[in-house]
């Protein structure tokens, strides 16, 4: 907090000294210690304190010193420095949690065998000290890549060409009227609804009852993903500047080639982060996997004929249904792991959105 | 400059995916599988067996699917743990090969199973025993004994202290602490419910007041959690809880010993089969069927009245030959000796008698083609 | 973003196009690309009918089924309690994360030196990503037990308020928890999407408001404020869908159990949750029961996507874009 002796200050004259609202900070400090201690002291109540106390007192002087207005300016500064701090620490916890339960569970085993054989016997002696931990998630890797990818190649071209029917052709049409609202509606699906509709879809147009494939996942998944990609994409699509559109209009060029072209690629870091998004909204999904894909302990490579396990599924079953109910904590340290591998694909998967956006944008001031 | 940097990195990160997917195996426990095993049986069936249904099985099921497959290295078992409500529905409608239940099929569900499975309709198969123990947290005391009346007024919320009268009437010479009692019990629904609340209802309905249901009744308010696991983790770390929960699963909590019969009968795995054991068939279905209705009031002495069954439902005929061989040879499998304990030994579940193993055996060997 | 551009007339056209003459594309290309992109759109009004459909069939038998037959009595019994759950757990989620959201995206966009911005940036896009069963595990591992001292704090000297009537839970699995974890988790997506708009904001009309005098918040409100008004107001409905439909997090956070006013009591119970929990061993007329909870979910997030479109519209004529 203490990194705030604003820039804007140095422009104008009967300003606060630079050592005021750090001044102001340590106060704030100390007074929060001695308030938390009345009722009890933790970490806790001690860093609320102070945050309050700060937040409140340094724009009051801030404004005594400088003026109403610039009161009101440090007094949102602070706020939004105390924003970005909150919203910190549950998520530097969640990574923090991840990380700790994650890494030892983590090896070149996990990484590379199925849980093909794998039974309670050998779980029993891994907690005893017998034996190893056996057992690995690579078939539940190899389903989630394939499962996603999937939903990804059905739900971005679908989406991106739905936001631009919007966006550059329907205008104030009915129809675009109807799919947008639509889209929004389409954002409350539950994830099992979607299972279901996909199972019964496949089982309807391929009149076996048991279709379960990656592609029936993919199917339920595109399901969820596409409202999230078309809702992110029109409004990335809608901010690019009409300035742009009319420049590339008056030197002639056609409008879809402006849309390729011009209006996409301006987006384009918009439209990535966006896609990222959707794929976090349904590579952890759980319930419609089961029922679409099943949940098998092998490795499955073909997405178009067979049961597929994800790691969602992985995760959910090793707590929910340990593979030795005697010695819960070996399915457990594998689970977790799953989950940090989770994490570490959608990073990489986000990494080579973020690739793919830089590729293709125009050089801007950003 | 940026670009490049994003480019490369993104680009290593695919080849290393690329490297990294190129070495998985499906041998996870280094044993050479195949060749040193399927000793005894002729490995004749070939083909991939789906089944769907409750989790409460999926640890056996594992280790029956790994137990089956290196006897029969060209036979393959996948199973889903949807639930048993889909396992059947899956079953019913031709969606799976055999489905696992928490409970039987209803009569409405025998006649609609003609339909797939031929005149004389699917079967109940019990194969997996598990005893419900009813445990708690209590620093210093591991069991205690409660009669059935005890143990309704307790999960109704009625005995709110574990030091009540009540209690300490049945556990002379224990020294119980002065402590709330907290219940906690799941919160989704599931055959270890159900089967709960059926002991309650038959063994103390006047007290109990319910009807068994697989979800707690709303009426009496706890704690809850999700799943085993999750009524496990809280009771543990709650200090005067009490829950119900699979026995493999409780670990080191105190368990209580059933008042039957003013005898305190204790948690076995031999107990929990005497009750199946002794208890009788409902008689849904065909002269095979081995739907059980299980006796929560045992007259016999040392049989443990808190148990779930969980039934294999197959069909008595099947479409062909590979799918019918490959049933019989699975769940021949299953109901051997051999299959019990490997199950006991990775699910900690109670094997099967010889009695009932043998009647099982007798339906599995009824299974045939349809002609 | 910086003030100090290199770029003052913002984004502009790609370079190549700068180089070569014009390619300016096949005209009948341009029927062919409009047909696709209306393809598209009719095909997820199709879909969505076709999810629809398939709601209302399956859900049917619960409107005849006999009273007895239903968990509750009557469907209306069984729902509102879940109605309510869901709207107090959704409702918390935002609160909290919308005024926090905006503030770190305002953080990212506006107050951040550039170098921490594209950091930052990259860290929330991140967590946006962090799947929602790692969200549930952490709430029940780690954030409930912690708060219960604070609960009980609430419950002592707020208890006369009902909504922080004690007994507190003891395992911390409330509706409030929930609540959190639902705005921790929502968090990133408010954040990430207001980023993006933020950052898009005409540098000409924030130069012209700093050139004024006006100070940084001035600035703010007035110029990028307005111009990404729609699509706050997008991405908190954004985040708000996924609030309402979340499973896997409130299973794992929530203790359910029958409605309760407090929110610090275990108690209350969401759709997604009641239908996750219920769904394996669900038959026949529960079954419909739990898809009929479904649809009616689906209701509740077209009720409330009528009030954002309302919200927005209204609004409309004083945004900033064009």
């Amino acid at each position: 907090m203490s990194s705030s002796t604003a820039v804007t200050s140095r422009l104008t004259s009967g300003q606060a000294p630079k050592w005021l609202v750090p001044a102001i900070g340590l106060g704030a400090v100390v007074l929060g210690a001695a308030l938390s201690a009345l009722i009890g002291f933790s970490i806790g109540t001690w860093a609320i304190f102070a945050g309050l106390l700060f937040v409140i007192v340094a724009p009051l002087v801030v404004s005594m010193i400088e003026g109403r207005r610039k009161g009101a300016d440090s007094f949102v500064r602070f706020l939004v420095y105390g924003a970005f701090i909150v919203a910190l620490i549950p998520l530097v916890s969640v990574i923090w949690v991840v990380l700790s339960k994650g890494i030892p569970g983590l090896s070149m085993n996990l990484l590379s065998t199925s849980m093909r054989g794998v039974t309670g016997v050998h779980d029993n002696a891994a907690a005893e000290g017998a034996g190893p931990i056996y057992g690995g998630i690579y078939h539940a890797i190899i389903g989630t890549l394939e499962i996603t990818l999937l939903a990804t190649l059905i739900s971005v071209p679908i989406g991106l060409l739905t936001s631009i029917y919007l966006v550059e052709y329907a205008k104030n049409g009915p129809l675009g009227k109807a799919i947008t609202f639509f889209v929004d509606v389409m954002t409350g699906i539950p994830s099992i609804v979607a299972g279901l509709f996909a199972a019964s879809f496949f089982a309807l147009t391929t009149g076996d009852p048991s279709e379960r494939t990656g592609l029936v996942a993919a199917v339920a998944l595109s399901v969820l993903m596409i409202p999230t990609v078309v809702r992110n994409a029109e409004e990335m699509l809608r901010i690019v500047p009409n300035e742009l559109r009319e420049a590339s209009y008056a030197l002639g060029v056609r409008k879809w080639r402006t849309i390729v072209k011009v209006v996409i690629p301006t987006a384009i870091s918009g439209i990535a982060s966006g896609v990222t998004l959707a794929i976090a909204r349904v590579i952890g999904e759980t319930a419609p996997i089961l029922v679409t894909a099943g949940f098998v302990t092998s490795i499955n490579w073909n997405a178009f004929s067979g049961w597929m396990a994800t790691l969602p599924t992985y995760i959910y079953y090793q707590i929910m249904t340990p593979t030795s109910p005697t010695a819960a904590s070996i399915s457990e340290t594998r689970a977790w792991a799953a989950a940090l591998v989770l994490i570490i694909i959608v990073m990489l998967l986000n990494l080579i959105a973020r690739a793919i956006a830089k590729f293709f944008a125009p050089k801007t001031g950003r | 400059m940026k670009t490049k940097a994003f480019a490369s990195a993104g680009s290593l990160a695919f080849v290393g995916l690329l490297a990294f997917t190129a070495c998985g195996s499906d041998n996870a426990t280094g044993e050479a599988g195949n060749s040193e095993s399927g000793s005894g049986s002729e490995s004749s069936v070939s083909g991939t067996l789906s089944g769907i249904g409750a989790s409460s099985q999926q640890a056996a099921i594992t280790a029956w699917e790994s137990g089956f497959a290196s006897a029969n290295p060209d036979a393959s078992v996948q199973y889903s743990p949807d639930g048993s409500g889909a396992g059947r529905k899956a079953l019913l409608a031709g969606g799976a090969d055999f489905a696992g239940s928490d409970a039987h099929l209803t009569e409405d569900e025998y006649q609609q199973s003609q339909d797939v499975c031929g005149p004389d309709g699917a079967m109940n198969i019990p194969v997996y025993i598990s005893p419900i123990a009813v445990s708690f947290n209590l620093p210093g005391i591991d069991s205690l004994n409660l009669d059935a009346e005890t143990i309704a007024k307790i999960f109704k919320g009625d005995i709110k202290k574990w030091n009540d009268e009540a209690i300490a009437s049945q556990n002379e010479g224990v020294d119980l602490p002065d402590t709330n009692i907290t219940v906690v019990h799941r919160s989704d629904d599931s055959g270890t419910t159900e089967n709960f609340t059926e002991y309650l209802a038959a063994a103390a309905g006047d007290t109990w007041g319910q009807e068994p249901d697989g979800n707690w009744p709303s009426a009496y308010a706890g704690e809850s959690n999700k799943g085993t696991s999750g009524v496990v983790d809280t009771t543990t770390s709650t200090e005067g809880a009490i829950t119900y929960a699979d026995a493999s699963a409780v670990g080191d909590l105190g368990k209580v010993n059933v008042v039957v019969n003013g005898e305190p009968v204790e948690l076995s795995p031999e107990a929990a089969a005497k009750t199946v054991e002794i208890s009788d068939r409902v008689g849904v279905g065909n002269e095979n069927d081995m739907s059980i209705d299980i006796n929560r009031t045992p007259d016999e002495a040392g049989a443990y009245p808190i148990v779930l069954v969980s039934y294999h439902v197959v069909c008595s005929s099947y479409e062909d030959q590979a799918t019918a061989d490959l049933v019989k040879a699975y769940e021949s499998y299953v109901v051997s000796e051999q299959g019990q304990q490997d199950a006991a030994d990775a699910a900690s579940s109670a094997p099967l008698t010889d009695a009932l193993l043998e009647d099982a055996q007798k339906a599995i060997d009824s299974i045939e083609v349809a002609s | 973003m910086s003030i100090s551009s290199d770029a003052p007339t913002g984004p502009s056209s790609p370079k190549s196009s700068r180089k070569e003459l014009p390619d300016v594309g096949n005209p009948a290309a341009d029927k062919i690309f409009s047909g696709i992109s209306l393809a598209a759109g009719i095909l997820i009004l199709v879909v969505l009918a076709a999810v629809a459909i398939f709601l209302v069939a399956q859900a049917l038998p619960v409107f005849t089924a006999d009273s007895e037959d239903l968990s509750q009595g009557s469907f209306l019994k069984y729902i509102y309690p879940l109605v309510i759950g869901t709207l107090i757990a959704s409702a918390i989620a935002l609160l909290l994360a919308t005024p926090v959201g905006i503030g770190v995206a305002l953080y990212i966009s506006h107050y951040a030196p550039k170098k921490i911005s594209q950091a930052v940036g990259y860290v929330i896009d991140l967590l946006a990503a962090i799947p929602s069963v790692i969200f549930g595990a952490w709430g029940a591992s780690v954030l409930a037990p912690k708060i219960v001292p604070f609960y009980d704090w609430l419950a002592t000297y707020f208890g006369f308020i009902p909504i922080f009537e004690g007994p507190a839970s003891q395992t911390g699995k409330t509706i409030l928890t929930a609540g959190i974890v639902l705005g921790i988790m929502i968090l990133p997506i408010i954040t990430a999407m207001c980023r993006e708009i933020f950052v898009q904001t005409p540098l000409l009309q924030q130069e012209a408001a700093l050139g004024l005098g006006a100070t940084r918040w001035e600035m703010i409100r007035m110029t990028v404020f307005p111009f990404a008004r729609t699509g706050i107001v997008s991405s908190v409905m954004l985040a708000l869908g996924r609030a309402l439909g979340e499973t896997m997090a409130v299973t794992l956070v929530l203790a359910s159990g029958p409605l309760t006013a407090s929110l610090i009591k275990s108690g209350n119970q969401t759709f997604a949750s009641e239908i996750a929990l219920n769904f394996p061993e669900a038959y026949g007329i529960r079954m419909s029961e739990l898809i009929a909870a479904g649809l009616v979910l689906f209701v509740i997030t077209l009720v409330v996507n009528v009030i954002a479109r309302m919200i927005t519209s209204r609004y409309k004529e004083f945004s900033g874009a064009n």
